[in-house]
């Protein structure tokens, strides 16, 4: 028993017990926390593999900017659990039907992967004497450029897609000039009067 | 087979035990003067004394507002979440202090020196966020939230130009090591062929911890504290060491980044006799000292501008110079 594998049941254990209180958690602001915490063991486990470079990614990525977003939008929510329970029975054949297929899905891979993956495409070792970055980049810039940038392309669109679903149009749309903020003075908006007694402005 | 384990694993673990608490209890130290320090020339610019009574010249000021916050009661709001309000300020300064771990004060000083440090450091930073979400929400009252959502809003803006300008400085190094990167900066500094990355660097980071002008998660004048207005006693003192260690920490990085690490200004006899974490913390003072003079000569921006200011100035100059400091690298083919 080393240390590593000491390591890597430590870090894959927390990692299956808190994705399992990401779905049981009756709180959704819990079930974020709990994500969070699947994640960051997932970068654990890629570090112990040697990818340091992909587990930082998962942290930037994943932890410090999709789950932050998440517990964001989750805890602005204001929810009723009575309601949100009411509708389980409802909706359990469906949901137990998607996780049979899955569930099923998962078996067929693992039984058939010795014939489905070729050699070429198992995962290699880092070349010698080059890091992690170096050899992603290599991978990724090189032989899959144009899946690279296609992929960027789709983000673009997805991106555009959410601003153009979400920008409401307004007839009168109040709009900042920022130019008209800076060039405005001291004479433009406050005056000094001398009010005479008695008179009133 | 005993001596093997002895070898192989307790005596590394001892050492790195110790190197740690080495560099944590010298952390926490620089905290506490740093924060009499700040007080100090914040009273000298506003033409006060700042604290004079604990300690010769006040200098054990520090240390008596710790002991009289830890000695106070804890206090939590009725309807809080209590494991979540505990929770938060201790994320907050675990993560502070974790970024340490790969900190280099002087040529090979880290404790451990890793091949994505620079990238270890910005996932920690960027982690830092959820101290503040977290204590915001779990005080379950109006203005720790409105903080907590400002300061999510704020941290994840900042964040994009923070990255940006790493990944300008990383195009000149092509390293993600900090020694690698302190080693690059031997002919000149990268604060001067990139001198507006340093700025906004310096400006982002001023943003990222929250202090002012950008303190809007916790303006006094608009939401009493912020995320910090149920905190007291403990938790509070934990919170708020959490953000200096955070402060502390961007000024090292910017001394990194830009301003060559531990090495001497100028590779010559008088200079290079120093002993490189002299030089070190003599750069971060000057940083330190950069961020108390902008607390205390700045006033607040407002939140539109804040934003303006993260999203439609940093974000396309800091775009702009990712794309002439690739394209001037690969046209003069200065690629390491």
């Amino acid at each position: 028993m080393t240390l590593t594998s000491l390591a890597f049941y430590l870090f894959a254990t927390v990692s299956v017990a808190s994705a399992f209180m990401v779905i049981s958690a009756r709180n959704p602001v819990y079930s974020v926390l709990f994500l969070i915490l699947t994640f960051f063991n997932s970068a654990g486990l890629f570090v112990l593999m040697g990818a340091e470079f992909l587990a930082m990614i998962l942290v930037v990525v994943y932890v410090g900017a999709v789950a932050v977003l998440f517990l964001f939008v989750v805890m602005m929510l204001d929810i009723d659990f009575a309601e949100l329970n009411e509708g389980f029975l409802q909706y359990m054949p469906i949901g137990a039907t998607i996780g049979l297929i899955l569930l099923l899905e998962l078996l067929l891979i693992f039984g058939a992967s010795t014939q489905l993956v070729s050699q070429s495409a198992l995962p290699q070792a880092t070349p010698e004497g080059m890091t992690n970055a170096e050899a992603i980049g290599r991978v990724l810039y090189t032989d899959y450029i144009y899946y690279f940038q296609a992929a960027g392309a789709v983000l673009l669109v997805a991106m555009i897609g959410a601003i153009v679903l979400t920008l409401v149009k307004s007839e009168n749309p109040r709009r900042q000039s920022i130019a008209a903020q800076n060039a405005r003075r001291r004479e433009d908006g406050v005056e000094l009067v001398d009010i005479e007694p008695g008179q009133g402005l | 087979m005993d001596n093997l384990l002895l070898e192989t694993y307790v005596w590394p673990a001892f050492l790195v035990a110790g190197h740690s608490l080495l560099i944590l209890v010298a952390l926490l130290l620089w905290l506490a003067f740093f924060m009499y320090a700040e007080r100090k020339i914040w009273g000298a610019v506003h033409l006060r004394r700042g604290p004079n009574v604990v300690g010769p010249f006040g200098l054990l000021q520090s240390f008596s507002d710790i002991l009289k916050y830890l000695f106070k009661e804890v206090i939590f709001p009725t309807s809080s979440n209590k494991a979540v309000f505990l929770l938060a300020p201790i994320v907050t300064l675990f993560l502070a202090l974790s970024a340490w771990a790969v900190i280099p004060v002087a040529e090979g000083w880290a404790v451990s020196d890793i091949n994505v440090g620079i990238l270890y450091i910005f996932a920690i930073s960027s982690l830092g966020v959820y101290g503040v979400i977290m204590g915001g929400w779990a005080s379950n009252s109006k203005y720790p939230f409105l903080g907590a959502l400002r300061s999510a809003a704020q941290m994840v803006s900042y964040e994009v130009s923070i990255g940006l300008v790493i990944i300008t400085v990383l195009l000149c190094v092509g390293s993600l090591n900090l020694t690698d990167i302190v080693m690059a900066q031997q002919t000149v500094w990268f604060a001067i062929p990139l001198f507006p990355m340093f700025v906004i660097f310096f400006i982002s980071a001023l943003a990222e911890t929250n202090r002012p002008p950008f303190d809007l998660p916790e303006a006094e004048s608009e939401l009493v504290a912020g995320f910090m207005t149920e905190y007291s006693s403990t938790p509070y003192v934990v919170f708020m060491i959490g953000e200096l260690a955070n402060i502390v920490l961007m000024c090292a990085m910017t001394t990194i980044l830009f301003l060559g690490g531990w090495l001497p200004p100028f590779d010559i006899a008088p200079f290079n006799w120093v002993p490189g974490v002299v030089w070190f913390l003599l750069k971060m003072t000057f940083m330190c000292f950069m961020f108390s003079m902008v607390k205390a000569i700045v006033p607040r921006y407002r939140y539109d501008q804040l934003m303006r200011l993260g999203w439609k100035v940093f974000l396309p100059i800091s775009l702009f110079w990712v794309v002439l400091t690739a394209g001037v690298i690969q046209y003069f083919g200065l690629a390491g």
